[in-house]
């Protein structure tokens, strides 16, 4: 087998190479036109930006998460909010325990919401959060542990469609109450936040903040390659054809319920490590992450964007976030119209997205080429 | 000639009424002056003549006497310094707002310069408690001298101990009898006659009472110094034996109570999962806007109480059928604009009923502002039937179960013995095999959907009652819907009526045991697993699937 015989799954994917093109320029032009531009030229990114764009390649990465189960295994899951909001949690506990004394009331071990609620130990499960290895494996294990169980029990029982959507939706709801709760041990209403460093780095410096912002990026493209590898492999032939015909899968041979399973926990680990990317960008982690209209909110950026292209998610993120930054901004009455109105109208008429329409529309045009030549029997199928 | 005799009877029939109305008229006035001179006498300036005129005034029969006396008592007595006319006065925005009492005309608000209290001294209002209380125990009403026993177990005092044996010895109604003897025995309790206290604690049991409940465990408790409030051993044996009869009864009548809050409970959520159901459980829709639906009658219902006004009492009949108008409308909208072209695609029928809810929230909250509404609860909805001294059911939960369990039987009905219902249900058994029939699918499909939103508006009303009416109301029942639905079994209304009810009262009980989050979680959980093992929920329509 030549080398491009076994890139051959990333060569044939060319609006997913366009995409991480773009994604890799940016992460590397804008950190240096951040600083290294001074801050009075035109061409000076702001730190805010640069945290706001960190944002959105976090919420892509989540994305990501959600086209490799909904649009490649046909598991709609409207409870992905929770698994970025545990890898965001892991990653907010090792945070505070590197505030250490400089909290508002200087204990060194507890953090100031344990000391407000005098606490006198920390609880066994805060146990290993300093040290920043332990911390990035919980990260992956927390998320990914929730949604093994969770799915081991769905699939093996066969719960599919729309009741799966209830039920995940559920567990985020029931996750959010827990979560509220005070005496949880996770700061309750007011989360964890008034983070002072990462690995020694401040997180108010403008170098950390681009050094998260490319480490996100770097996430989003492994990511990236990681579930275009998946879907193209054999395993993902099979997990097409559970989302167009389980039954038939299952008759074949296939047990579809472990297919779906690793996808499941593979797509809760992907989305807990956008979390614990994404919680020192906004330096804050609260339960109304876990609040159902977050997840659901995901599902329209895919939607929009264009399910099962993966690349599509990416682009969905991004453009359903910058308007919603814009128009909460601009018009905030209008918000939820626009995110209301994207939903029927995604739904409705563009079933694929925008990449589908893109895509439709290239078909379009190769047929008229092929027409023009004469060469009907090649068109694009 | 002939018209004679009817003319005479029609003069005689007028001029006997004349006479009826004269002689009323004239009883009325001789009665009346007895009533104002004594009335007039309290406004002497010298207390011991007041307590006379107090005492005159308690002789009188006039159902007016109670007011005064009850007024004299809390210090709401005046006389107007003008004209020296006796009038009951409540707190206005400047001085008081006073009413007559010999005709009980309103006489409009006044400066506190131009009345005068009319004083009493401890005395007084030591004889005057007692005399109220003997007034109301020979009322003709039992309710009223039951609430009237009722009322003197709260303050026992051994001035009213005289009143108390009359009242017994008079009394025929065996409840208020009873009722009489506890508040005699709360009396007797403090007595130095063991045989007296034993009496009393005897007369205390089976009579569910807080106050008694909470006076026995007193008497039987130990000091620190290893004395009991009680001396008497034989007293203290009896005082336990009647208290653990006591504390049973309470016992059992908490369980009531918990039940009945439970059942309400889950007649909310009954109301809320039924339309649900009826939306995915008969034609296999997810409605994500359902909740928007309780909302939007929520919303009817304070815009009727805005535009009647004066008729709060009767809003609430009124905002029924406007909420299911309303409702059903937005519901019959949505489907022929939105959902029709998404049959057979539940999941994008999700994704765009939960862009239409955003779209409804948003709408509400750009007409009516962000903040919660308040909608007014009718009296009659408002207050509490107090079944015994252990036990009161609240009025709007209990119109509240009644008004589910209606709605329940109604749409049973709709969909059992109405040619409506047997054509939804052709469609919802074999839509392309109903449609070759001659059933107008996509006309059915419409009246459904508007059927199940319009029943979420009657939810809305009924809500509107019990939580704040906001754009946010319609959120927080939606998912305990879902689940209500998917629990019971999808396309069975028992099922529905039995997860409702059974959710409702295992969220009370485990409440106490664990916090209120505490529950809400465990029954979330619980719900999950359930799924797990039973997709198909409790009453499961039996059937072969192949897939979703």
């Amino acid at each position: 087998m030549t080398s491009q015989a076994r890139l051959a799954w990333l060569q044939s994917d060319v609006g997913g190479k366009r995409v991480l093109a773009i994604i890799l320029a940016v992460i590397i032009v804008l950190p240096l036109l951040n600083l290294l531009v001074p801050p009075d030229s035109v061409f000076h990114v702001s730190s805010y930006t640069i945290g706001l764009l960190g944002k959105y390649l976090c919420y892509a990465l989540l994305a990501l998460a959600v086209d490799l189960i909904w649009g490649y295994c046909g598991i709609l899951s409207l409870g992905h909010g929770a698994f970025f909001a545990l890898g965001g949690y892991a990653m907010g506990m090792y945070l505070m325990r590197q505030i250490g004394e400089r909290g508002v009331y200087g204990h060194p071990v507890l953090p100031d919401f344990m000391v407000f609620l005098n606490w006198d130990a920390l609880p066994w499960y805060w146990y290993g959060f300093d040290n920043f290895y332990f911390a990035m494996l919980m990260v992956l294990v927390a998320p990914g542990l929730l949604a093994f169980v969770f799915g081991w029990l769905a699939f093996r029982s066969r719960v599919t469609g729309v009741y799966l959507s209830i039920i995940t939706q559920a567990m985020t709801y029931a996750l959010m109450l827990a979560f509220f709760r005070n005496d949880m041990g996770f700061g309750g209403n007011n989360g964890l936040t008034d983070f002072k460093d990462i690995l020694g780095f401040s997180l108010q410096a403008d170098t950390t903040k681009v050094g998260l912002f490319v480490a996100s990026g770097v996430a989003l493209i492994l990511g990236y390659l990681l579930c275009r590898y998946v879907v193209s492999s054999k395993l993902g032939r099979v997990l097409i054809s559970i989302r167009d015909a389980e039954s038939r899968s299952r008759f074949i041979g296939y047990r579809v319920e472990h297919f779906k399973l690793f996808v499941f926990v593979l797509s809760a680990v992907l989305a807990g490590v956008a979390g614990a990317l994404y919680v020192p960008q906004v330096g804050i982690i609260n339960p109304g992450e876990f609040s159902p209209i977050n997840s659901i909110e995901i599902i329209v950026w895919v939607a929009l964007g264009g399910r099962g292209f993966l690349y599509g998610a990416i682009i969905g993120a991004v453009l359903v976030n910058y308007g919603k930054t814009f128009f909460t901004g601009a018009f905030p009455e209008v918000w939820l119209f626009m995110l209301g109105g994207l939903f029927v109208v995604s739904t409705l008429f563009l079933p694929q997205g925008v990449v589908g329409i893109v895509q439709q529309w290239k078909d379009k045009r190769a047929e008229q080429k092929a027409h023009a030549q004469g060469k009907t029997g090649e068109a694009v199928p | 000639m002939t018209r004679q005799p009817k003319r005479a009877w029609w003069v005689r029939a007028w001029l006997a009424l004349l006479i009826l109305a004269c002689s009323q008229t004239l009883w009325a006035q001789q009665q009346a002056p007895d009533f104002t001179a004594k009335i007039a006498d309290l406004t002497t300036s010298s207390f011991s003549k007041r307590a006379k005129a107090i005492e005159a005034v308690v002789a009188l029969d006039d159902e007016r006497v109670l007011p005064v006396l009850e007024a004299l008592l809390e210090g709401d007595l005046y006389y107007r310094k003008s004209d020296d006319r006796v009038v009951i006065a409540v707190d206005a925005e400047s001085g008081y707002r006073i009413t007559d009492v010999i005709s009980g005309e309103d006489l409009g608000a006044v400066g506190k310069r131009d009345v005068k209290k009319i004083a009493t001294n401890n005395r007084m209002r030591k004889n005057l408690r007692v005399q109220i209380a003997a007034y109301k125990l020979v009322n003709k009403n039992p309710d009223v001298r039951r609430t009237a026993a009722g009322d003197l177990i709260k303050t026992p005092s051994p001035e009213f101990l005289p009143i108390l044996q009359k009242a017994i010895a008079n009394e025929e109604e065996p409840a208020v009898r009873e009722a009489l003897k506890v508040a005699r025995a709360v009396i007797l309790l403090d007595s130095d006659q063991e045989v007296d206290r034993l009496q009393a604690i005897k007369d205390m049991d089976g009579y569910p009472n807080k106050y008694t409940l909470a006076m026995l465990k007193q008497l039987v408790r130990q000091n620190d110094d290893g004395s009991y409030n009680e001396p008497s051993e034989l007293v203290r044996e009896e005082a336990i034996a009647v208290l653990k009869g006591l504390e049973a009864q309470e016992t059992w009548y908490k369980f009531v109570e918990d039940l009945f809050f439970g059942l309400s409970a889950g007649s909310v959520l009954l109301l809320a999962a039924v339309g649900l159901a009826i939306t995915f459980g008969v034609m296999g829709v997810i409605n994500m806007a359902h909740g928007e639906m309780i909302m939007l009658g929520a919303y009817t219902t304070y815009v009727v109480q805005l535009l009647m006004p004066n008729l709060i009492e009767a809003s609430l009949i009124v905002a029924i059928p406007a909420a299911f108008v309303v409702s059903g409308l937005m519901g019959i909208i949505i489907e022929r604009t939105v959902i029709r072209h998404l049959y057979g695609r539940p999941l994008e029928t999700l994704l765009a009923t939960f862009g239409i809810s955003l779209i409804l929230q948003q709408l509400v909250r750009t007409i009516f502002s962000p903040l919660n509404r308040s909608v007014i609860t009718p009296d009659w909805m408002s207050g509490s039937l107090q079944v015994n001294g252990f036990l009161s059911l609240t009025y709007n939960r209990l119109y509240i179960i009644v008004f589910a369990l209606l709605v329940l039987f109604g749409l049973m009905l709709l969909l059992k013995r109405s040619f409506f219902g047997l054509q939804m249900r052709a469609v919802t058994q074999n839509r392309a095999m109903a449609s070759s029939m001659g059933i107008r699918t996509g006309w059915v499909d419409a009246m459904t959907f508007g059927l199940g939103s319009g029943i979420a508006g009657i939810a809305g009303v009924a809500l509107s009652q019990l939580t704040n009416v906001g754009p946010n109301l319609g959120q927080s029942y939606i998912i305990d819907s879902f689940l209500v639905v998917v629990f019971g079994g999808v396309g069975s209304l028992w099922g529905t009526f039995v997860a409702a009810m059974g959710l409702g009262v295992a969220n009370k009980f485990v409440e106490p045991m664990a916090g209120a989050v505490l529950a809400k979680i465990l029954i979330l959980v619980f719900i999950i697993l359930f799924i797990q093992r039973r997709p198909r929920g409790l009453f499961a329509i039996k059937g072969r699937f192949v897939e979703g």
